[in-house]
């Protein structure tokens, strides 16, 4: 089985975010980077895949020099090749499905993973566009995956359940936390990651159709306020929750 | 809680490659995931957490600067710091654990054991398929251990072991004890191998420090072991001087993880407890702890660098060694114990890590050349005169 997994090289989930003086961009100063974790369940997904149908495992990153850390990340984990498609420049999402769609066509993988979303933006929209452009099925959220005969079925998430669908080879699988728990990269496994080269090549032009003109940080939580310490001060939470707050 | 984000003035990662940045992430993420969690119940307990052991030979952390051949990472040294400063960072105990399977029995193994020895052993010992110990110390015989009593005697088809050795680290778990004894006068390396007639390992209980570890006397009454059972590739004292310079290198670093746990949860405790109505860290005294702290951590941290830079060149000195873990220790345990004073009541309290790793390090400052004798190493070192024979 030919397996590619399309990752993204985001900030750290614990980073304090600050933005830039253009208002339009973070400031990366001080900021770590890592694979964002949706995708990482993609990678994993993906090694699981190898190691129960055989074939091998590519990642595949759009971006800056930046994003070989990520890369190299996943070969520790075991992936045995990496493609990273330069571009230093800043892309909406359909720039980046766009760019990764023209790599994808000239590999024909059978199966390409995403996480549903990477954790900067937040757009969930790569993987579907990826799918669209190469003219495959595409399914989101996907908590449970199971490949028979050519047959793909993929549980997803929906509000309040599960809803199981039925799609097949190749096509398109986004992950969602609960696929499974990824695996630590093995110092071996690091060490080995060296000798395993990251093909670079520059990402095939996109298209800005959506720019980002503004970045703003939420309101600072206002403190909180005591309206009494005993049941003398109930008929007063209670009409400030019903009057103020609204949620009563 | 907020997840541990590191300690790192100076950036001193920048001084760290892409594979050491990625070692220390991986063991970091690994610690607060499967060590933090369970730690203080073993330490209450008593107890080593025995379900680590798989769970740290799938990630390599034993032997890993040996060679791929025995299923070693092969790493450099500075990364085999940085694993110990993350082990040690979850409980000094974890971290004695992977010091001596991997400084003092996968070490003396490799370095001076036979083909079959190292083919049959490191691969086991690498995977945590065997626990290995490593006895040194005796009961009277501790700074000297020139001394020990422990005797072998050569038989027609192999050796007589007598003697007694005392605070050995995971004694008790190990299938295989890298002994100590003196054959002919000379000091001597022997395999002594868990179930052996006349060999045993009883814990040693009632301890203050290194809870969450297995400590342990060795007996050996008339313990026959086979001739291939030997170390062959060298004799004298020198031999298990050397493992130690290795374990000591990693406590070195270990003392740093030590340091960053107490530093790290001072910090936060006081950046929220408010007394007078406002947190404690808007206190002089109490900004002047934490920042001392921070001085040291930093100082320990550049100064380990340098050691493993030194180390991975073959150019480092037992000395130097010395030098790094009678400093990082030290000052690992006076950070502990500022961190407690800063945490006041609740510093007493296994709600927080600092007590465990001050009386854990209390242990450190004294095992592996105490305090006073690393002192007086690098005095004799900068002086040319011994001052302890």
């Amino acid at each position: 089985m030919k397996i590619v997994v399309c990752v993204n090289h985001v900030p750290d989930t614990e980073t304090k975010i600050k933005i830039g003086a253009d208002s339009k961009s973070i400031d990366k100063t001080g900021v770590n980077f890592m694979l964002s974790p949706y995708d990482e369940l993609a990678v994993e997904e993906g090694l699981r895949l190898k190691e129960k149908f055989g074939g091998d495992v590519t990642v595949l990153s759009l971006g800056g020099d930046a994003h070989k850390e990520t890369l190299r990340k996943a070969l520790a984990m075991g992936v045995e090749k990496a493609t990273l498609l330069k571009d230093e420049a800043v892309r909406d999402s359909f720039g980046i499905a766009k760019g990764l769609a023209e790599e994808l066509k000239t590999m024909s993988p059978d199966i390409i993973l995403f996480g549903k979303q990477s954790i900067d933006f937040d757009d969930a929209q790569v993987g579907t566009m990826v799918a669209e452009l190469l003219g495959i099925s595409s399914v989101s959220v996907v908590v449970k995956l199971t490949i028979d005969n050519g047959k793909v079925i993929c549980e997803r998430e929906i509000e309040g359940g599960h809803e199981t669908v039925e799609t097949s080879l190749p096509c398109v699988i986004q992950a969602q936390r609960g696929l499974n728990e990824p695996r630590y990269p093995s110092l071996k496994g690091i060490m080995s990651a060296k000798t395993k080269p990251i093909q670079e090549k520059p990402a095939a032009a996109g298209e800005l159709r959506v720019e980002s003109i503004a970045l703003r940080k939420p309101e600072a939580k206002a403190a909180g306020r005591i309206v009494g310490t005993d049941k003398s001060a109930v008929p007063e939470l209670v009409r400030l929750l019903h009057e103020e707050a609204k949620v009563i | 809680m907020q997840k541990f984000q590191g300690v790192d003035y100076m950036n001193v990662d920048s001084l760290l490659s892409e594979e050491e940045l990625l070692v220390r992430n991986t063991v970091r993420e690994f610690v607060d995931d499967n060590v933090i969690p369970i730690i203080e119940k073993h330490a209450r307990a008593g107890t080593f957490p025995m379900d680590l052991v798989a769970k740290m030979a799938d990630l390599g952390l034993f032997g890993s600067t040996l060679p791929a051949k025995y299923g070693c990472a092969e790493m450099n040294n500075v990364a085999y710091g940085l694993v110990m400063q993350e082990l040690e960072r979850g409980d000094s105990g974890v971290r004695s654990f992977a010091s001596v399977q991997s400084s003092l029995v996968m070490f003396p193994i490799f370095a001076y054991g036979s083909e079959k020895q190292k083919d049959y052993w490191l691969p086991r010992l690498a995977k945590g398929e065997a626990i290995g110990c490593f006895g040194l110390t005796e009961p009277d015989f501790g700074s000297n251990p020139g001394g020990m009593i422990t005797r072998a005697e050569e038989t027609s088809d192999g050796y007589v072991l007598n003697g007694a050795k005392m605070w050995i680290t995971n004694g008790t778990l190990a299938d295989v004890a890298v002994v100590w004894a003196k054959l002919g006068g000379v000091v001597r390396g022997f395999l002594v191998e868990k179930g052996m007639k006349g060999f045993s390992a009883p814990e040693m209980k009632g301890k203050h420090s290194l809870r969450a570890s297995v400590t342990s006397e060795l007996i050996l009454q008339d313990v026959h072991i086979p001739k291939e059972n030997i170390l062959p590739n060298g004799e004298g004292l020198k031999l298990p001087l050397s493992c130690l310079s290795q374990a000591r290198y990693g406590i070195a670093w270990g003392a740093i993880g030590a340091a960053m746990a107490c530093y790290d949860s001072a910090l936060n405790y006081a950046k929220t407890r408010i007394q007078f109505d406002k947190p404690i860290a808007s206190f002089q005294l109490t900004q002047e702890k934490l920042v001392h702290m921070l001085n040291e951590i930093t100082k320990a941290q550049l100064l380990c660098l340098q050691l493993g830079r030194l180390k991975d060149s073959g150019k480092v000195r037992f000395q130097q060694i010395s030098f790094a873990k009678r400093n990082n220790v030290y000052h690992a345990l006076q950070i502990a114990r500022e961190a407690r004073s800063i945490l006041g009541a609740n510093g007493i309290l296994d709600e927080y890590p600092v007590m465990r790793h001050a009386a854990n390090l209390e242990s450190v400052i004294t095992y592996e050349g105490t305090h006073e004798m690393h002192t007086l190493i690098v005095g004799e070192d900068i002086t040319g005169i011994p001052a302890f024979v």
